[in-house]
């Protein structure tokens, strides 16, 4: 629209026609207070905080609901506003409790600072205060009836955010009183939205509540653990007996690719970090059969002897090496390369939950989404998957762009999924016609029974302009290469390829597969990777995940290396199979597979070390240290450590100390990161060189852009905290010859994620008080 | 969202007729909201959590945004109401001429107090504001039936009416 010239306070200002005056303030660094309004959210006008002077309009006016106009002169502060704020708030403060002291918001509340500002701290009120008790709502949400100002930006952001619709405004005037939908009750999807966004503390969660003061703890901005969307959460993190504890997750920095959101997970999922049950030493297995602590030197010289003995006695080919899912690149890149270089063995895998690789070969030079581009897109097209359960970030994305973009989204399912319900048009199919569906929207109209309702849906996408094409799991193999083939054919389309946790994708680009290296390179077309390790690597296929423990049972498997991954568990393994294989697990917890290994590492979790990860659209980010446990170590310290132990050069691991490097400076000692990031963000910018250990992720992560281009994102605004997307290109492969599909979706729901979840006691306290039948939001 | 055709319904086959009706009235369903509400209390003679269920499930709404609007208007009620609902109005005109005596009457005569009912069923006490017969005050309002000019001897009476209406037993 044309922009639109004003005045505020003197100062000539111009905006689109249509800016909120409160928008187009801000956007000019002139802040009119608010307790209602929030951007994004419909306009409500319920609290009058942001009242303003208008020249020429007899009243004061909201600039929460007034758009600019041309000519308009506005006066933000002058003592009759400031008469007026005040006497709002003396009202709020009208029946509001004076718990501050004890109140979660206590020193980060709006309505205190407002009270501050405007120093309405007199009340003409004689009456009693009207107490009601603190009730529980669900697990997560406990509600402080007095506290609450009756902003409505709870109900609006459940439910136009969210699209849960579980609270709402009951009674009338002084009496309203906000309503949880079961009740005395809530039914929802327990993402503490409403609980962040309520500007006191009338909203608390069951993580946090009355645990401490927020000045007590220090904020660090990483990237969640949980689902492959890679939210941006900050964590509160505080000094304990043992370390720094975590005590609090929030969305206090919506500068990340998750905007406003977090889902439960993000947000109150970090409590497996804090329990007492994790493992603090090194276990190794005795004569007796039982597994003891050891010290750190003994454990590590253990496994590492019996690992070279038994690669020399049997070769590299009987050890097996399973990687994570939500360990960082550069550790993901360093098992790869210590199993390749020093086990000498191509038998690496992980829990793979989508078929990047078949991705990465037909992309072929295609745009790939970042997550932020979906709020943003005209049009979506997803097929497969259920965002809400399995990609809570994905889902708000679209929400948020066809509420306040109006974008269309396309939606085929085999199921009613609730992101039908902002769908332009929705197409219901059978479970296995997700490939026939491509070839139908392709052309080919014998490939679905015809019916008027997929021909609409076909006609429509082709007439989109530009579109995002984003598939689940649904989709392996040659039916990734159709599905491409046919965005290629549509005008302006990026695509992007659903899998299910933390760093999945960073597992697959970081080579954790028996057949392809980093940046999915053969390893029968290894040759520049032999160069820069400086090894012989096996040149042959490894063992996929599945084949390593058929091999364990047929006693053809001599060892196994086992970083953050539960296998025996996910894969249902017979504990009798693997006998005879010398086993090496490194877990916070003694998981199913741990309980079976002959020695135990206990690791550090990815809210305790520094690094990158990959989200599932490729968005590359910097996790930071925010907590730490006495007694853990980062996997990737433990995989250099197994290294040494068993002979290799750990220059030629890690290549620390060469020219033009970057290091740890300090993220990996504590809380004040923050700090320390700023100091490595200056030495970036002036082409200096920090001091380097063998245990900087950050060496690595220059091997990683020599070797693997697409990662060659500018470092100096990783550093900086902020999301790079992938450069397009990542593959660098012809397409491979047919590979075993051994793609597992996890099926996560809202409420779990992975062996990790079920350490989450938020996450299973809201699965234990749901009855059987769930989604009461839909 | 639950379809609006419903096998089983609550209401009378007339009134879940003029249900069916209704909702197709006006450009949003949810329009139709509050006299669906007032038609079943008056019914059901309250607005139970079945007709909560029931009117979001023809509406195609949540029973929260039901409850949210039943509790909005004190004159839907949520909890079962005599079979006589006395409506005794103490705003600033019925004030000035009794209101308040007729109340406490009223309080006295039914031994019950505001917003109770008679343990027999019959009647029901509410303290209302203006219900717009301020040039006849003071004012009462029983069901739908206004009474004027009241003084405690004609609030006799009235009550006596009723009670005698009400066959024995009856009122639940
Ligand atoms: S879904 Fe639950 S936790 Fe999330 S905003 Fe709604 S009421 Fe709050
Ligand atoms: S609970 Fe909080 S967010 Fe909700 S209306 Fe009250 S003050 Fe606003
Ligand atoms: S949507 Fe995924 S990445 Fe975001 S907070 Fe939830 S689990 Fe974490
Ligand atoms: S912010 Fe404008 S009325 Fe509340
Ligand atoms: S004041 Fe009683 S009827 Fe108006």
């Amino acid at each position: 629209m044309a922009d639109v010239t004003f005045t505020v306070d003197g100062k000539k200002l111009t905006a689109p026609a249509g800016t909120l005056l409160i928008e187009a303030c801000r956007a000019h660094g002139i802040e009119i207070p608010a307790f209602c309004y929030y951007p994004g959210l419909s306009l409500q006008a319920a609290c009058r905080m942001c009242v303003v002077r208008i020249e020429k309009v007899p009243k004061l006016q909201t600039a929460c609901t007034t758009p600019v106009a041309e000519g308009m002169v506005v006066v933000t502060e002058s003592p009759e506003i400031a008469q007026a704020r005040k006497a709002t708030i003396e009202l709020l403060l009208g029946n509001h409790p004076l718990d501050c002291p004890v109140c979660d918001a206590g020193g980060e509340c709006e309505l205190q600072d407002m009270t501050f500002k405007y120093g309405a701290h007199e009340s003409k009120f004689v009456d009693i205060k009207n107490h009601r008790d603190e009730q529980q709502w669900s697990p997560v949400v406990y509600f402080d009836r007095p506290r609450c100002i009756l902003c409505y930006r709870c109900v609006r952001v459940c439910g136009e955010g969210m699209d849960v619709w579980a609270l709402g405004i009951q009674n009338r005037g002084s009496g309203s009183v906000i309503a949880p939908n079961g009740q005395d009750h809530l039914d929802c999807e327990e993402c503490g939205m409403c609980i962040d966004i309520c500007p006191v503390g009338a909203l608390t969660s069951g993580t946090y509540r009355y645990k401490t003061r927020p000045w007590e703890m220090s904020h660090v901005g990483t990237v969640c653990t949980h689902c492959g969307d890679g939210c941006k959460t900050t964590l509160g993190v505080r000094r304990a007996n043992d370390g720094m504890e975590i005590v609090r997750g929030d969305n206090r920095d919506k500068s990340g690719i998750n905007g406003d959101f977090l889902c439960i997970k993000g947000r109150y999922g970090f409590d497996f970090a804090n329990r007492e049950d994790r493992l603090t030493q090194p276990l190794v297995r005795q004569p007796s059969g039982e597994l003891k602590p050891v010290s750190w030197d003994e454990a590590i010289d253990f496994a590492g002897k019996r690992l070279r003995e038994l690669r020399d006695a049997r070769g590299g080919q009987t050890i097996g090496v399973i990687g994570s899912n939500r360990t960082t690149n550069e550790e993901s890149y360093l098992l790869q390369k210590f199993a390749r270089a020093v086990l000498g063995t191509n038998n690496i895998d992980h829990h793979r939950t989508a078929d990047y690789p078949a991705f990465a070969a037909a992309m072929n030079g295609e745009s790939e989404a970042s997550l932020r581009d979906f709020a943003s897109a005209k049009a979506v097209l997803l097929l497969g998957n259920d965002p809400t359960e399995q990609h809570p970030g994905l889902a708000w994305q679209i929400r948020t762009g066809v509420r306040l973009r109006g974008q269309h989204l396309y939606v085929a399912n085999h199921q009613n999924i609730k992101l039908r319900r902002q769908a332009t048009s929705f197409l219901r199919i059978r479970e296995n016609d997700y490939a026939a569906l491509i070839t139908y929207l392709a052309g080919d109209d014998s490939a679905l029974d015809r019916n008027g309702e997929a021909k609409a849906f076909r006609d429509a996408i082709r007439g989109e302009g530009s579109l995002i094409i984003v598939f689940g799991s649904e989709f392996r193999g040659s039916d990734v290469e159709a599905l491409v083939k046919f965005g290629s054919s549509l005008p302006n389309v990026q695509l992007a390829c659903l899998g299910d946790y933390a760093n999945s994708r960073g597992a697959a680009d970081m080579g954790l597969y028996p057949d392809l290296l980093p940046g999915y390179v053969p390893v029968i077309a290894a040759a520049h990777f032999a160069q820069e390790y400086g090894a012989s690597l096996p040149s042959q296929p490894g063992l996929d995940l599945l084949q390593m423990f058929d091999a364990a049972g047929h006693g053809e498997l001599a060892a196994l290396y086992v970083v953050g991954a539960n296998p025996v568990a996910r894969y249902n393994i017979d504990p009798a199979s693997l006998r005879n294989t010398f086993i090496v697990a490194q877990d916070l917890f003694l998981t199913e597979t741990a309980r079976l290994a002959d020695v135990v590492f206990p690791a550090a979790n990815l809210y305790e070390k520094s690094g990158s990860v990959t989200n599932t659209f490729g968005d590359l980010q910097l996790v930071k240290k925010a907590a730490d446990r006495a007694g853990t170590r980062a996997d990737f310290e433990l995989i250099v450590r197994l290294a040494v132990a068993m002979g290799a050069d750990v220059k030629q691991l890690v290549p620390f100390g060469h020219r033009g490097v970057r290091a740890d400076m300090g993220q990996a000692r504590g809380a004040q990161s923050g700090e320390a990031d700023r100091h490595g963000v200056w030495l970036a910018a002036h082409h200096l060189e920090p001091k380097l250990s063998p245990f900087d992720p950050f060496a690595i992560f220059d091997e990683i852009q020599r070797l693997v281009p697409a990662y060659e994102v500018p470092r100096l605004d990783l550093l900086s905290g902020n999301d790079q997307h992938l450069r397009s290109g990542l593959v660098q492969i012809q397409h491979a010859a047919t590979r075993r599909d051994v793609v597992w979706p996890s099926n996560d729901t809202l409420f779990t994620s992975g062996t990790l979840g079920r350490y989450s006691r938020t996450m299973s306290s809201v699965l234990e008080s749901r009855e059987p039948a769930e989604t009461a939001a839909d | 969202m639950a379809s609006p055709a419903q096998p089983g319904t609550i209401f009378s086959p007339a009134l879940a007729a003029r249900f069916d009706r209704l909702v197709t009235l006006y450009p949003v369903r949810r329009s139709a909201l509050v006299p669906m509400l007032l038609y079943a209390q008056d019914e059901i003679g309250y607005v139970s959590d079945a007709v909560v269920a029931e009117v979001a499930a023809r509406i195609g709404i949540t029973e929260l945004d039901v409850r949210n609007v039943v509790s909005y208007y004190s004159l839907l009620k949520t909890r079962p109401a005599g079979k006589y609902h006395v409506q005794v109005c103490t705003n600033i005109s019925c004030m000035l001429r009794g209101g308040n005596e007729i109340l406490d009457h009223c309080k006295k005569k039914l031994g019950i107090p505001n917003k109770g009912v008679t343990p027999d069923g019959v009647f029901s006490l509410e303290e209302v504001e203006c219900i717009g017969a301020c040039s006849w005050a003071p004012a009462a309002q029983v069901n739908y039936a206004f009474h004027e000019n009241l003084t405690p001897e004609s609030m006799d009476q009235v009550l006596s009416d009723y009670r005698a209406k009400a066959p024995n037993g009856e009122g639940k």
